[in-house]
């Protein structure tokens, strides 16, 4: 699996050590254009770990392309215009208003000693407008609610404008009100901007209706890939989340259900 | 055409966080204002305007009369304006450091004193009085090497020991490695100065924080190292402002975090040194000046570090004039004053502001 051609991620081999410790384990992971792919797996199975090391937050080991290019090869300012990650509990920071937060994705855009253009502000306008938050611009960050945050975090990566947007368990500060809002925006912001979509999720019926594909990764190892369908089986999650499950024929994919054993 | 634009678009988007001409100017003017003040008053008081004239004057080709007395215009120009250049060169470094390293450190309790680098500086420039004890009046010119030389020291420690409490360095537990740091550092200073009795007035009265030094020996000995320190901290104004959402945000936006951290600290660390080689320990101003700005402007370092420069050294020249006329014949060491001041201040910060998530 080393051929990137018409991937936006192609992953090859990748290895992580964290302190000493394996945590990734030679995964392959590849992400067509445009396609939403969701890793899964119990906790500790090296989601996260992944998830940072394709965005470049973390050392690696094996091959890391992006559209063809590998990462180790792209300047960081380069690869913050082409991917860009949304972390599972980002830092909220004092007092700074929504709109300035959400200029801090032009960062890349913007030279060493420079100021913001007119272009990185109607790119900002723009966002904000696109995800509803442009009467909250001028609202400190600390005053919003979670699911407007998380809004406004998604708003931070887009305004990156990066074809490649990483999701750090989007959904898991968010009742499912919210976490069926934020996910149905990253689907219609994908559809609209033609965005490759890599997430990891703790939900596997919510992660299972908006994938295309499905990763399950358990101690460090791909140890499952390919549709909801057949990732979500009861085999599958009896053997790597221990757990007793029923699935259930949905809409948009099967829905899983843990039951007592 | 272009008006009517521009108008609309200030009604439709918020000005971004940066620095606004009018903040710019109201820092210009209170340095003024201060200069002012500080060359007027004091145990023999000048005429406001004669002394704006008289400074003008100090202009290339400006020839205007002043209307002081040849006795009014030499203790202007001899006496106190060495010490009020001096105030606002000492005052901008501390107030910048304070803010630099409340920006690296992603913590709103850091000040050069409480992080334990002008502990570091003390010991330094302590070594040096000490070595070279009763040869000549003024310091000399490696003072503020040697000074540097500690408060980098000192900042290393407190950062290596910070981590000891869990690497996250919460903005408490970095505060009790600068008060370990500090102690430790004093523990030497006082060794050393029990060995060497002779240096012992010395480097008490300036412990205790002067501006006191007449002549523009002591400007020019630290004018170089405030160049630098001040440079170097604007350049990562925008750096710091990414930094305040995180190191692994920092580094997904294409910066490098640790780069700008190190470059900061070696930088604030300078200041911090050359102000504390002329000037003793006055501490707080890092705390006091940086976050009043902050209630006034805003969070954004990009406001926040040129301002500092600005008021922070209006603010010293100021609380200098205080030092000299509030306590009647016998001046009151700067240093008294501000930790009067900033102490009350200090709890207020810790009460406010949140715990800063890093």
């Amino acid at each position: 699996m080393t051929t990137s051609g018409g991937h936006a991620i192609a992953v090859d081999d990748l290895t992580v050590r964290l302190d000493g410790t394996l945590i990734v384990d030679g995964v392959d992971l590849d992400v067509a254009d445009g396609e939403w792919v969701t890793v899964i797996g119990p906790n500790g199975a090296g989601k996260s770990t992944a998830l940072r090391a394709i965005g470049g937050l973390l050392p690696f080991k094996g091959a890391i392309r992006l559209h063809g290019t590998p990462v180790d090869r792209m300047h960081r300012r380069e690869r913050a215009k082409a991917i860009a990650t949304v972390l599972q509990s980002p830092v909220v920071p004092p007092a700074m208003r929504v709109f300035d937060y959400v200029l801090l994705g032009r960062t890349p855009y913007i030279p060493p000693l420079g100021r913001e253009s007119a272009a990185d502000l109607d790119v900002v306008d723009e966002v904000l407008a696109a995800l509803d938050l442009t009467p909250f611009a001028r609202r400190r960050l600390e005053t919003l609610s979670g699911g407007e945050r998380q809004r406004v975090f998604l708003a931070r990566a887009l305004a990156q404008g990066a074809g490649i947007l990483l999701l750090d368990e989007p959904t898991s500060a968010l009742d499912i009100g919210h976490q069926q809002e934020v996910l149905e925006l990253v689907d219609r912001l994908r559809a609209e901007r033609g965005l490759t979509v890599l997430a990891t999720m703790h939900d596997l019926s919510t992660a299972g209706e908006y994938a295309d594909r499905m990763v399950l990764l358990a101690g460090g190892r791909v140890v499952a890939a390919g549709t909801p369908a057949e990732v979500l089986t009861g085999a599958n999650l009896a053997e790597h989340y221990r757990v007793k499950v029923r699935v259930i024929e949905g809409d948009h994919g099967p829905l899983v259900v843990a039951v007592r054993g | 055409m272009i008006l009517r634009r521009g108008a609309a678009e200030s009604r439709s988007r918020p000005t971004p966080a940066r620095l606004r001409p009018a903040w710019l100017a109201a820092g210009v003017l209170a340095v003024l204002v201060a200069t002012i003040a500080g060359l007027a008053f004091g145990s023999v008081s000048l005429p406001p305007a004669g002394v704006a004239v008289e400074i003008l004057n100090l202009l290339p080709g400006v020839r205007l009369d002043s209307g002081l007395t040849e006795r009014e215009a030499a203790i202007l120009l001899q006496l106190r304006l060495p010490r009020v250049v001096l105030g606002l060169l000492v005052g901008s470094m501390l107030a910048l450091a304070g803010a630099a390293y409340q920006g690296a450190f992603r913590n709103p309790l850091a000040d050069p004193h409480l992080i334990g680098v002008a502990a570091g500086a003390g010991l330094g420039v302590t070594v040096v009085i000490v070595l070279r004890a009763g040869t000549t009046a003024e310091l000399p010119i490696g003072v503020p090497v040697a000074a540097f030389a500690g408060a980098i020291g000192a900042v290393l420690l407190t950062w290596l020991l910070g981590a000891a409490g869990g690497r996250d360095r919460s903005p408490a537990t970095l505060i009790l490695a600068g008060v370990a740091v500090s102690a430790f550092l004093s523990a030497g200073q006082t060794y050393l100065l029990q060995r060497h009795v002779e240096s012992l007035r010395e480097v008490y009265s300036w412990l205790l924080g002067r501006l006191a030094t007449a002549g523009w020996h002591d400007v020019l000995v630290i004018l170089p190292y405030a160049v630098i320190t001040a440079a170097i901290v604007l350049t990562q104004r925008r750096e710091l402002d990414v930094l305040t959402v995180g190191d692994a945000e920092a580094v997904s936006l294409g910066l490098h975090p640790e780069r700008s951290r190190y470059l900061l600290l070696v930088a604030a660390s300078l200041g911090t040194a050359a102000a504390v080689s002329v000037s003793g320990l006055i501490g707080f101003v890092g705390i006091i000046v940086p976050h009043t700005i902050r209630l006034l402007t805003g969070p954004s370092y990009r406001a926040l570090l040129p301002l500092s420069l600005l008021f922070g050294a209006a603010f010293l020249v100021l609380t200098d004039l205080l030092a000299r006329t509030a306590g009647g014949d016998a001046e009151i060491p700067i240093g008294v004053v501000t930790a009067f001041l900033g102490a009350p201040f200090f709890i207020l910060v810790m009460r406010t502001s949140r715990a800063v998530p890093t």
